[in-house]
């Protein structure tokens, strides 16, 4: 023992801290174009590589190169860039209405656009995303109305749930969006077991688990991949490392794993990293892990690699723990700006259609603003009623919570 | 003696708890660096090093589990949970492991670990960032289980909890932490600078886990709650003028049932309030204790206020917190009956 030096303990830490200079010189990231598409029904053991990598299809002059470009028509695009723009108008309209107190608390989406806008185009009408509060572009992209989001955001009298849940804790069955949870991890292995139960009664749909990099650390994560790996479940398994979780570095949650993805390959689960920020690479890697799960050739795991431009919360103040400039130093750009280019470069956009673009989809989303606010506000106009505090416990109300109700006075 | 809030109090029960002891260790959730999101543990990292005070993957049952593996090893490990409500995916190690370490191993091994945790509503928070799971604790054989109402308390019971041989749920009322929030959310809070119990000694003391602590002298009806509530009682007896005797709890378990028993044979009136839901609560407990302890001297039957038994909602926040008014209600019914 003596030729031992003794034990220390290993505590990861970022690249720097605030008063830094951002630094991503560790963040590898390899030439759009450059990583090769493999069949669906490629054995995980003979990709083991595309865990390490990044899948990109924009490249920097805003081509779309490579194996997994070519799938989306100009359109498609197009519609794809407007989802994407709307997300963000919406989202710093209501910081703004936060601040403004017409609500408690709000989580923007600012610089993952692309993740959660270009995945729902991947999906079919009836396959079932359980999202986590930074996926709200499948609500956006899927056609969801910005007005019912902001009746549950302002807790108001037309809230479709009743005033119950925490701002932009959406539900919507019909478009395919799981109750989300403020408990983190939780539905990555309920995302399983819908697979699951659509396997068990021969159906063709299939499931989306959500997760930050954050949340992976949690033991549901793990109990999601042994369960998809052992049923092969029909699921998708979706990582969006944006590299914060609140104020924790993705170093945290990572450890020595090298990359999120890898964490699939002991589970025997085809893992792909891919560039998050890169909206035609998003949808072409969901497209090839849909069509396994609908195959039923079982999950696969995505890691999206991006970047949380704006604080983790309203209740959140990141120059505390990072580089105030640290977004701006992060390789993969902005999401929106790219396809804007590529639609430029593509001749299907132009500058000025773009200008336009943004003031019609600002006019919607303070048209809709609008009228969810004739409907009030959280402190203000018409609100969910008290009864509705003691409705939904059950599916019929046990005696003694009709007596509380009538205690309250309701 | 210095002006501290709740936040800064519990701080510097780890500070001083940290200085005096190179075993106590503190890591949770976004504590290191940033010092937590109540910034709590602010400024411990950089006086104690990262070994000492760090940042840790979000996993409840890995950092609760973590801290019983140092406990064996001799650490005294401080941890938080970023919120109660965030508990749960360690309840198992809390309630099948950390509570019973001492009894199935005889005391070879013992558990020694402080799980510290905002608890309660009042923050529009929602159902995720509201809930009050102590009674959850308190059904655990081994667990020893304290809510501090005030600036004082929480650094000498946050203290005592760290020397305590035993596992501790340190609940921390998050609305608590800037200021004594009596339920009157529509009136500016009063900070903890103004009050009494915001002036803290800034070295080391203790408050045994396990004494109940007067609030308010009173004939009337004897009030039993903690946390917050115990603002809200005494909010409630000045507002309907009932001269309540308000029990602030400090610790559930060791409850300290002299102090409730003395007086209620003096009030002959019991009413027990707090925050968490009301079936199976802790004033469940409490009004059974009563009960079979002053069943003689009752002139009226226990009363208990408590939250509604329905998940926290967020919009409906003042229609579920038992406020002022519910309380002071309580009083005059158990005063009439
Ligand atoms: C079980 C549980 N523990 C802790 C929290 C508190 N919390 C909310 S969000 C968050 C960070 C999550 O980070 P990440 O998974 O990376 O997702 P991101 O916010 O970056 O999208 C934490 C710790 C929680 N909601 N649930
Ligand atoms: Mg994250």
């Amino acid at each position: 023992m003596s030729d031992l030096d003794r034990l220390s303990l290993h505590v990861p830490e970022p690249a720097v801290r605030p008063g830094g200079e951002p630094d991503f010189s560790n963040v590898k990231i390899p030439k759009a174009g450059s990583v090769p598409r493999p069949e669906v029904d490629v054995a995980p053991e003979e990709i083991r590589d595309l865990a390490y990598s990044i899948i990109r299809v924009l490249n920097r002059d805003g081509e779309a190169v490579g194996p997994w470009a070519g799938l989306l028509s100009d359109d498609e695009l197009l519609a794809g860039l407007r989802h994407m723009m709307t997300l963000r108008a919406f989202d710093a309209r209501m910081l703004m209405a936060q601040r403004q107190g017409k609500t408690s608390f709000y989580m923007q989406h600012l610089g993952e656009e692309a993740v959660s806008c270009a995945f729902r185009k991947a999906l079919n009408k009836g396959d079932m995303n359980f999202p986590t509060y930074r996926q709200a572009g499948l609500l956006i992209a899927d056609g969801y109305p910005m007005v019912e989001m902001m009746n549950q955001i302002f807790s108001n009298e037309s809230d479709p749930l009743r005033g119950r849940q925490l701002p932009i804790m959406y539900s919507s069955k019909e478009h395919g969006f799981f109750t989300i949870s403020g408990n983190l991890a939780t539905q990555y292995v309920q995302a399983v077991g819908w697979a699951m139960a659509s396997a068990i009664k021969r159906d063709t749909k299939i499931a989306a688990a959500w997760i930050g990099d954050g949340s992976t650390a949690e033991s549901d994560f793990h109990s999601a991949l042994v369960f998809a790996s052992t049923y092969k479940a029909p699921v998708i398994l979706n990582i969006v490392n944006n590299q914060w979780a609140i104020s924790t570095f993705q170093g945290i949650a990572r450890g020595g794993s090298g990359t999120f993805a890898a964490r699939g390959l002991g589970f025997g689960i085809p893992a792909l990293r891919v560039d998050g920020n890169d909206y035609l690479a998003v949808y072409a890697v969901a497209k090839w892990a849909a069509e396994r799960a609908r195959r039923n050739l079982g999950p696969t795991l995505i890691e999206y690699v991006t970047y949380r431009v704006g604080a983790h919360s309203t209740s959140d103040d990141p120059s505390a723990y990072r580089p105030k400039t640290e977004s701006e130093a992060w390789p993969l750009g902005d999401p929106v700006l790219r396809l804007k280019k590529h639609l430029i470069l593509r001749g299907a956009w132009s500058e000025e259609r773009h200008a336009q673009a943004e003031a019609e989809i600002l006019d919607e989303v303070i048209q809709a603003q609008k009228q969810a606010e004739g409907h009030g506000t959280l402190h203000a106009g018409g609100k969910p009623s008290v009864r509705d505090i003691f409705e939904g416990v059950y599916a019929e109300m046990p005696p003694h919570i009709r007596r509380q109700r009538q205690k309250a006075g309701y | 003696m210095a002006r501290m809030t709740m936040i800064e109090a519990v701080r510097s029960a780890m500070d001083v708890s940290m200085e005096r002891d190179d075993n106590v260790v503190v890591f949770g959730e976004d504590v290191g660096y940033f010092g937590g999101v109540f910034r709590c543990t602010q400024g411990l990292q950089a006086k104690y090093g990262k070994t000492r005070c760090f940042d840790t993957p979000i996993s409840e049952s890995g950092i609760v589990g973590t801290a019983i593996g140092m406990a064996a090893y001799g650490l005294k490990p401080c941890v938080e949970i970023q919120f109660a409500d965030y508990m749960y995916p360690a309840y198992d190690q809390i309630t099948q492991e950390a509570a019973r370490i001492r009894y199935r191993s005889n005391g070879d091994f013992t558990c020694p670990i402080v799980l510290r945790m905002p608890t309660g509503g009042g923050i529009f928070g929602g159902q995720t960032h509201s809930q009050s799971p102590e009674a959850l604790f308190t059904h655990v054989c081994g667990l020893k289980v304290v809510v501090p109402s005030n600036p004082y308390d929480a650094k000498g019971l946050l203290i005592a909890s760290i020397e305590d041989p035993d596992p501790v749920m340190f609940l921390e009322p998050k609305r608590l932490y800037n200021g004594p929030f009596d339920g009157h959310h529509d009136r500016p809070v009063i900070p903890w600078s103004k009050h009494d119990l915001g002036e803290v000694p800034e070295g080391h003391y203790t408050i045994p886990i396990g004494k109940a602590e007067v609030r308010r002298r009173g004939s009337a009806v004897t009030v039993v709650a903690y946390g917050t509530m115990v603002h809200v009682a005494l909010a409630a007896a000045e507002e309907t003028g009932i001269d309540a005797e308000v029990i602030d709890l400090r610790s559930l378990l060791p409850l300290d049932l002299d102090t409730i028993v003395k007086s209620v044979e003096k009030t002959g009136r019991c009413v027990v309030v707090h925050e968490a839901t009301l079936t199976s609560g802790f004033g469940g407990e409490v009004a059974a204790l009563v009960q079979e302890h002053c069943f003689y001297h009752l002139e009226a039957p226990v009363v208990r206020v408590a939250g509604w038994d329905t998940p926290y909602p967020h919009a409906q926040e003042w229609d579920y917190f038992p406020g002022p008014a519910r309380v002071g209600r309580a009083l005059v019914e158990v005063m009439e009956a």
